[in-house]
């Protein structure tokens, strides 16, 4: 605990971010139907916003493709996607949330959809402080049962310093503050990276690992994803085989 | 009274620096237990395709189709060249973008591209390619 602290004053106090992964007393998530209904790709539907900041659902999208293929999934390009329902009738996150799960099946084949609502987005400004807020929850539906497979909050929270920290701890706080946060002018977008991945791979209540994640462990080997799929280009099972055994 | 408030500071700054525990691990260390991140060597290389979906959406002056198809497809060249696996989606984004350019062809090498890579991607993308034979 002591070198916890002292290894704080070194990266300077002034960053105090918080993040979902701090706050892990919550109850385990259930993985049953996750297990059951494994999903080999992810549709991410643009998210709906009910922060004040207009920039927050797209700023966040660009953020989630990563962590989510890293899991091991196949994560649709986010931004096809969006431009592809704008071009028919569904202009806002709104309308994209309603589409009934069989036509998204008919025209992506995903077996899931991660709907996303920001909750909270942002800088607050505070008295002598100013603090940046990512606040989102998600829920990944099976899209062919309907069921709900994992509910998930990405938040975060960070302080940009309070200023008046004196002395010598003051100055190196500053200096390591202005080497780790170099981009002022969207901060939110910055934290949303973090929490983002966060949000995936928590220990204890994030996605299980996808198919082709080296950590996935498959419920039911004799299913369409009961080996974990090897990367690049599609081959056949028997070669799958040899080249999982080569490595 | 400085007394008092060098005690008030001094506690104030134990609790931030318990709070930090958690997240300095995921800044320095990537990997401690109960925290999250991908504590591992990524999979793909993702090479800017983020901030290339940012700026489309945020910075739209930075990212028009023929920026979009530069930067994405120096991204691909970059990952053939070091023996990576280029990420999920970026030639699928880039088949699009040459659709948006008026490049039909070079979109539909690209779709393909996607549905080789990644099969869960094949219902998508022959929806974009039916798309293309449309036009």
């Amino acid at each position: 605990m002591t070198k916890k602290i002292l290894a704080a004053g070194l990266l300077g106090f002034a960053i105090s971010s918080m993040y979902g992964c701090a706050a892990t007393n919550g109850p385990v998530t259930d993985y049953t139907a996750f297990r059951h209904h494994m999903p080999r790709s992810v549709l991410v539907l643009p998210p709906l916003n009910q922060s004040p900041d207009i920039a927050a659902p797209y700023s966040f999208l660009s953020t989630v493709s990563r962590p989510l293929g890293e899991r091991g999934y196949y994560v649709f390009p986010v931004a096809v996607v969006d431009a592809l329902m704008k071009e028919n009738g569904l202009p806002t996150p709104g309308e994209m949330h309603t589409v009934p799960l069989p036509r998204l099946v008919e025209v992506t084949g995903a077996d899931s959809v991660l709907y996303v609502t920001i909750d909270d987005w942002g800088q607050k400004y505070q008295i002598i402080d100013s603090v940046t807020v990512v606040d989102a929850k998600a829920r990944l539906v099976d899209t062919r049962s309907g069921i709900t497979l994992w509910t998930g909050r990405c938040f975060a929270k960070q302080s940009s310093g309070g200023g008046n920290q004196g002395g010598l701890v003051g100055l190196l706080v500053n200096a390591a503050v202005g080497q780790i946060i170099n981009d002022t002018t969207d901060r939110a977008h910055l934290l949303s990276r973090s929490a983002s991945t966060s949000m995936v791979f928590n220990q204890r209540n994030g996605l299980l690992p996808g198919p082709r994640d080296p950590a996935y462990i498959s419920n039911d080997p004799d299913s369409a994803t009961g080996k974990r799929q090897p990367l690049g280009e599609h081959v056949d099972e028997a070669e799958a085989v040899e080249q999982s055994v080569e490595q | 009274m400085a007394a008092a408030s060098g005690q008030v500071k001094a506690r104030a700054a134990s609790v931030r620096g318990l709070a930090l525990g958690c997240t300095l691990a995921i800044a320095v260390l990537s990997g401690t237990s109960g925290c999250s991140t991908n504590a591992r060597p990524d999979l793909y290389a993702w090479d800017g395709y983020e901030q290339l979906v940012y700026d489309s959406y945020l910075n739209p002056g930075n990212a028009d189709p023929a920026t979009q198809i530069a930067r994405l497809s120096q991204a691909v060249t970059r990952a053939e060249i070091g023996g990576g696996h280029i990420a999920p989606g970026i030639h699928a984004h880039l088949g699009y973008m040459y659709y948006l350019n008026g490049q039909p062809d070079a979109a539909r090498e690209h779709f393909t591209a996607e549905k080789q890579l990644f099969p869960a991607s094949t219902v998508f993308m022959d929806v974009l390619m039916g798309g293309l034979a449309k036009k």
